[in-house]
């Protein structure tokens, strides 16, 4: 048991994970808050905030919203709303640096979980992922990270189409999916077949299981865009008569 | 990174200590009796001193004794363990030296291979680090061994060993920064790949909030840097420099204590630098280094 905590699995039986489009995404932060309300009112140390109406406050969140501009080489720039949580890594060097065995993936499902009363608070996990997925809460003194709400998905306590992340149930724009990313059918599976779905930081080899939807091109606009355009064309390029004397006028003052 | 004092404390003091308790195993020097109480006094000062301090830092420090269960996969369970069987080997042979008036030379010989193993995986905790190229490189581990094998010859009082390992932790320290200077634009990693949007320019337009977070106090270090070559060159005198021209001198107790405490300081102020100036990758999210 001691080996299969310290080490990854070699496979696992479903590859659970998001799906997250960011063509979608409108950067509400809805799901931040419902990710922090869930995940402090269940399972394990609540996420705490420190100095929450201070200076200076801060907080544990395990998802948080970043905003991107993205400037092509031609065109305007566009703005890219960018939620992030862990990614449930199938290669995940959070778990094997670990040294009390406190992180582990689970061989049923992938998910990656910490067991608080194993963890230590050394912090080694939170250096090991690239993500920024990990966060020592300063309060309970243990690290913290999505648990993929497994508090929820297997919960048949909860009315079955409660049975999702609380970050997916809550977002109002339809852009994060939940699903078995192992299944080449699986609705999440055909997104990312069909988006161009990918990886972030692949260069680091943690073989993430969520996927980015990237965003899709910006439409372009043609030379005419209505119909009615060439008659809303003004008629007069050079002001004439009464308007090109008080042209010529107002420039001599 | 965040330059945490207890870490900075631990693998300084530590990295000393075991490097003493290395040669002491060899039976260089060769003492025996009160003598050779002082010295081991001295070596577990610094190594139990420095672990002390390590686990400051930790959220459960109750819970250190959970750290020794996962030695196949995590180099910091590995060191937790080289780290007590170092000590109570040496203590025997320690104990055999100061009360026995006896010299257990092989087991000498096992206690410093475990002290250097030590050594290797406490560098080896950082150099595993993929999320932080100045860290992840092949010379990390190099340059920790140069300066537990360097200073604790100095402080066993090994002064033509000690001349020679101070001028070459002192190279191979130049060599870190000049490797560690290059690894994160060689690393492959940049906002793009962060952020998987490959169809222009990226820049960070919003932070996630406007308050600073867990991961910001990590690992976005930046107050201090500006002044890193000058504190590199300080380091560097300190460490090598001083203690090899004091070595030079003709030999008196005062100068070795000053050369001794030079070092340190050196040794301290380059641990500083090796945490400020490395950047872990998680700060491309937030565009900051």
């Amino acid at each position: 048991m001691v080996c299969i905590m310290t080490t990854l699995p070699r496979t696992t039986g479903k590859k659970l994970g998001l799906v997250i489009d960011l063509d979608t995404c409108v950067g509400c932060h809805a799901c931040v808050i419902a990710c922090k309300g869930w995940n402090t009112e269940n399972y394990g140390a609540p996420l705490s905030d420190q100095d929450a109406y201070g200076a200076e406050p801060t907080g544990t969140f395990l998802n948080r919203v970043h905003s991107y501009e993205v400037t092509p080489a031609e065109g305007p720039a566009q703005l890219v709303h960018f939620p992030k949580s862990c990614l449930h890594c199938e290669d995940a060097p959070c778990v094997t640096v670990c040294p009390t065995g406190a992180s582990y993936k689970r061989t049923e499902d992938g998910i990656v979980l910490v067991n608080e009363s194993d963890c230590i608070g050394c912090g080694l996990c939170a250096w090991a992922c690239p993500y920024g997925a990990r966060e020592l809460d300063a309060a309970a003194g243990v690290m913290k990270k999505c648990t993929l709400c497994v508090d929820r998905i297997y919960n048949t306590n909860l009315p079955e189409e409660d049975r999702e992340p609380a970050c997916v149930r809550t977002c109002p724009a339809g852009a994060r999916h939940f699903g078995d990313l192992s299944d080449p059918d699986s609705a999440v599976s055909r997104l990312v077949a069909d988006r161009d779905g990918a990886d972030l930081m692949p260069e680091m080899g943690t073989k993430p299981v969520n996927k980015y939807l990237p965003p899709r091109p910006k439409d372009t606009l043609e030379a005419e865009t209505d119909i009615l355009a060439p008659f809303l064309a003004p008629i007069a390029e050079e002001p004439r008569g009464f308007f090109s004397w008080l042209d010529k006028t107002l420039e001599k003052i | 990174m965040h330059p945490a004092p207890s870490v900075i404390l631990f693998t300084s003091l530590s990295g000393l200590g075991f490097g003493l308790l290395i040669w002491l195993g060899l039976g260089l020097p060769a003492v025996s009796g009160w003598v050779a109480f002082a010295f081991f006094a001295i070596a577990y000062a610094l190594a139990v001193g420095g672990l002390l301090a390590s686990t400051f830092h930790l959220g459960h420090p109750e819970r250190a004794l959970k750290a020794f269960t996962q030695w196949r996969s995590s180099w910091l369970s590995r060191e937790g363990l080289c780290a007590v069987i170092a000590l109570c080997l040496m203590a025997l042979y320690g104990a055999g030296l100061v009360f026995a008036g006896e010299r257990w030379t092989v087991l000498g010989w096992i206690g410093a291979a475990f002290s250097l193993g030590t050594v290797f995986t406490t560098s080896m905790i950082y150099s595993q680090l993929k999320t932080v190229p100045r860290w992840n490189m092949p010379i990390t581990p190099v340059l920790f061994l140069s300066f537990a094998l360097g200073g604790g010859a100095l402080l066993a009082g090994q002064v033509a060993i000690a001349k020679t390992l101070l001028i070459v932790t002192g190279v191979v320290q130049i060599a870190y920064w000049l490797a560690g200077d290059k690894a994160l634009a060689g690393s492959g990693s940049s906002m793009t790949t962060a952020t998987g949007l490959t169809h222009g320019t990226v820049r960070a337009f919003e932070p996630p909030h406007t308050g600073t977070n867990y991961l910001l106090n990590e690992f976005a270090y930046v107050v201090g840097r500006r002044h890193s070559l000058k504190l590199r060159v300080i380091g560097l005198v300190l460490l090598s420099v001083l203690p090899v021209i004091l070595l030079l001198l003709p030999f008196s107790h005062i100068l070795a204590l000053v050369a001794v405490v030079s070092h340190i300081a050196g040794v301290l102020i380059v641990r500083w630098l090796f945490f400020a100036e490395a950047e872990h990758v998680v700060g491309l999210y937030y565009g900051v280094r």
